[in-house]
């Protein structure tokens, strides 16, 4: 398992976190090359069912960006995000599925570093945790 | 299907040294879809960009993907580029291979390998493109601005000045705002009313200003470029074509209520005109305190009226009012006073506000700018002004700072000075704020040259002993307790927005921050926007401002108002939502999830108003029968790309 490179899928909102992902560009911030990004206009637009097609369609983690509370650039959409992730945390487990394989983060678009330390401590989650299998689902969250 | 064509840029070695991008150029050449493909040194450059053209001529291209920086540089360059030669704008999608991949790789493998990813999925996500148009509506060249004060005044001169109709809606009689009612203004000191007077007159004479005083805007309908405000003009009760301005009517009338215009230290009549230059200049009957609803108990008014003006049977009118965009300019009110027991306001008359003081110092005031304290009319020989007085106390009042108050008292002190020299006047402050152009100046020379007393720190309480108050505090600079003997107290109360505009806020859905004071769409970038499209704030309603703030951001808003009336319509991008009718189960969960009003229930199928869908995809994603979807990023499209990264 030593070289087991996992396969990551990013949401970011275009507002900020994407935003924040180019300044690692342009500040030439390093962070592992494993996840790909998928830009939509607000994180509210991330429907579960994507999330679970990318679990079915075999990806190791799901990391979803959005702007911080209060910032979002479409009033409220990132609440809704993070009540659909919280639930769709605990469908996971009980799926089998480890809940910290979906990583919600807040990430402004001024706080590019913040996105390149989430990224290399999810990827090395992930990685810790190996290929997902549906039996990694460890004990049931709160 | 599609005929694809993938541009991969090298951008100079930013791109090429990390990524292989020949190779790219070769392994993506029989991926499904793609007929052309090429890379080169700079795709934004003109040659770049004619390479592009000539390739989408030459191999009949329906869109290309272009492998270069961040969509946020050049994502407009390309879409300009494909337009000139018919193709759609939306028929292009960059693969952000810099900002997000070269850029922060090292190893060219791993780089070349996640590029490939990203051109893919921008593929799949083109091959679904729609072609697009933007989403246009009429726009109505009308403007309402709400609130006359010098915000308002100056919103509406500019905007009729640039030949589009203003509706103004003032709450009180008269427009003017608090602004009439100061003395001088800092740092210049010049009087207000003599700066005031003569755009209160312009706006009630321009042509292109229709002027509602005495009237509030119940409800805005509609959405940016086609509002519909439903205004409630109450009656004034006199007929101002038909009053000659005698003034018989208020000697006749026998009802004696507080002044507001001199904030309860003189009194007026329930008929009154509520200050001198006031603009609709006549009189108004107060209706709460009038006695003539019962024409059997008074009528003194009407009887007294020669010209026959005063007529007690006009009704509240309810006036609606089409317009294209709306500018908030609600100003704001004073912090309550009656919060701050500790201070004795209300308990002993020599403790003033500072609007108050302000009406002492007014030519136009009830002691006709002479300076006497209210308790017994005699001349105070000294004065504490307590700066700071509810704001900047998170734990018991408001945690914002009011921004004017150091100025304002300042001015108060200065002012005192000058119609009593040899008055003494103590400031209790927590900082001085002076970050206004020649603010600093103006304090400097007001402690050097008058001799004002500043004391850091907090009075605790406030009483009165004999004739004269006695002022309890800290002086947090030397720790020492002090004790102030003085013949005025005047409080320089936190500014809040006004009472208007929190309940106009709530009905027109416009998000406030936590003192109630608007929010704007950027708090650098679009300071004057509300989020909410068509509505622009300037002034004291998005948060504490002196005058000059005040008339910039008036003049700000009129400019973007302008900006937008110049347009023949209106239009917006057409990345939006979209429903299925033949999905549509018509569940209205959708309807409940939009911040912005645009899902709405038609025949039992929740249908999208172009207009007012903003994009965002909230309701795509909450749609459980799948009927919603955004234009350009359906859910297709994501599990494509999705399946495509997972490869
Ligand atoms: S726009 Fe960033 S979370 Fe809504």
């Amino acid at each position: 398992m030593s070289n087991f490179e996992p396969k990551i899928v990013c949401f970011l909102c275009k507002w900020c976190t994407y935003s924040g992902a180019d300044l690692d560009g342009t500040s030439r911030l390093k962070y592992p090359p494993n996840g790909v990004v998928i830009k939509t206009m607000c994180s509210s637009r991330i429907d579960p069912e994507h999330i679970l097609y990318a679990f079915q369609q075999g990806t190791d983690g799901v990391f979803i960006g959005g702007c911080h509370p209060g910032d979002c650039h479409y009033q409220t959409g990132n609440y809704k995000t993070q009540r659909r992730v919280l639930l769709l945390q605990k469908l996971l487990q009980q799926m089998g599925i480890n809940f910290e394989r979906l990583q919600l983060e807040w990430i402004s678009a001024s706080e590019g570093k913040k996105y390149a330390n989430k990224i290399i401590e999810f990827t090395d989650k992930i990685r810790e945790l190996g290929p997902v299998s549906r039996m990694d689902g460890k004990e049931d969250i709160e | 299907m599609k005929k694809i064509g993938v541009f991969i840029c090298h951008c100079g070695v930013n791109i090429k040294d990390t990524v292989d991008v020949e190779r790219l150029t070769e392994e993506l050449a029989d991926y499904p879809g793609v007929v052309y493909l090429e890379n080169y040194m700079f795709m934004c450059s003109d040659p770049g960009q004619n390479l592009i053209k000539k390739a989408i001529a030459e191999h009949k291209l329906d869109g290309i993907v272009v492998a270069a920086c961040s969509p946020t540089l050049h994502e407009s360059t390309f879409q300009n580029a494909i337009e000139e030669v018919d193709i759609n704008k939306y028929q292009m999608e960059i693969a952000n291979i810099r900002e997000q991949c070269s850029w922060v790789h090292n190893v060219k493998e791993d780089a070349t390998l996640k590029a490939k990813l990203i051109i893919k999925s921008a593929i799949e996500k083109l091959r679904l493109n729609e072609s697009l148009i933007p989403v246009s509506a009429p726009l109505t060249k009308r403007v309402l601005i709400i609130g006359g004060g010098i915000t308002g005044i100056q919103a509406a001169l500019d905007i009729a000045d640039g030949g589009y109709e203003v509706i103004l809606v003032e709450k009180k009689p008269s427009i003017g705002g608090h602004m009439i009612q100061l003395s001088e203004t800092f740092p210049t000191l010049d009087c207000s009313q003599c700066i005031l007077t003569p755009k209160m007159v312009q706006a009630g004479k321009n042509k292109n200003i229709t002027l509602y005083a005495n009237s509030e805007v119940e409800s805005i309908e509609g959405f940016m470029g086609n509002f519909t405000a439903k205004i409630i003009r109450k009656p004034q009760y006199v007929d101002p074509d038909k009053c000659t301005m005698c003034d018989d009517c208020t000697s006749a009338c026998p009802v004696v209520v507080p002044d507001e215009y001199n904030e309860g230290l003189s009194f007026r009549k329930a008929i009154y005109v509520p200050f001198p230059q006031a603009i609709p200049s006549s009189y108004t009957i107060d209706m709460e305190h009038c006695l003539g609803f019962e024409p059997i108990a008074c009528g003194e008014c009407r009887e007294a009226c020669e010209p026959d003006a005063i007529n007690y049977d006009v009704k509240t009118e309810e006036i609606s009012e089409k317009i294209g965009a709306v500018i908030i300019a609600t100003g704001y009110d004073l912090y309550p006073v009656e919060n701050m027991a500790e201070y004795g306001y209300g308990k002993y008359p020599d403790v003033l506000i500072g609007l108050q003081f302000e009406r002492i110092l007014s030519a136009t005031g009830p002691t006709g700018g002479v300076m006497l304290r209210p308790s017994d009319g005699t001349v105070p020989k000294n004065i504490v002004f307590i700066q700071c007085s509810g704001s900047r106390d998170p734990e018991r009042h408001l945690s914002h700072c009011s921004k004017i108050c150091c100025m304002y008292t300042l001015k108060h002190a200065k002012l005192y000075k000058h119609k009593v020299p040899d008055g003494q006047s103590y400031i209790f402050y927590i900082d001085i704020r002076s970050g206004g152009k020649r603010y600093e100046e103006f304090i400097q020379q007001a402690v050097s040259e008058e001799g004002i007393i500043y004391i850091r720190g907090k009075v605790a309480k406030v009483y009165k002993e004999g004739d004269k108050m006695i002022v309890h505090g800290m002086d947090t600079l030397t720790g020492k307790k002090m004790e102030i003997e003085t013949d005025l107290v005047v409080l320089s109360q936190g500014i809040v927005p006004s009472e208007g505009a929190r309940q106009l806020a709530k009905s027109l859905k416009l998000s406030t921050d936590e003192a109630g004071f608007l929010i704007e769409a950027h708090p650098k970038l679009r300071p004057l926007e509300s989020l909410q499209s068509g509505f622009y704030l300037a002034g004291a309603a998005q948060g504490p401002k002196d005058i000059p703030d005040a008339v910039a951001q008036a003049s700000g808003a009129a400019a973007k108002v302008l900006a937008l009336m110049a347009n023949d319509e209106i239009s917006h991008e057409p990345v939006i939502a979209y429903v299925d009718d033949n999905k549509c189960s018509g569940c209205g969960i959708c309807i409940g999830i939009c911040p912005y009003g645009a899902r709405v229930l038609e025949n039992g199928i929740a249908i999208v108003n172009d207009v007012l869908c903003e994009g965002c995809g909230a309701c795509i994603s909450a749609c459980p029968s799948g009927a919603s979807q955004q234009r350009n990023l359906t859910d297709d499209q994501i599990n494509n790309m999705i399946k495509v990264i997972l490869g």
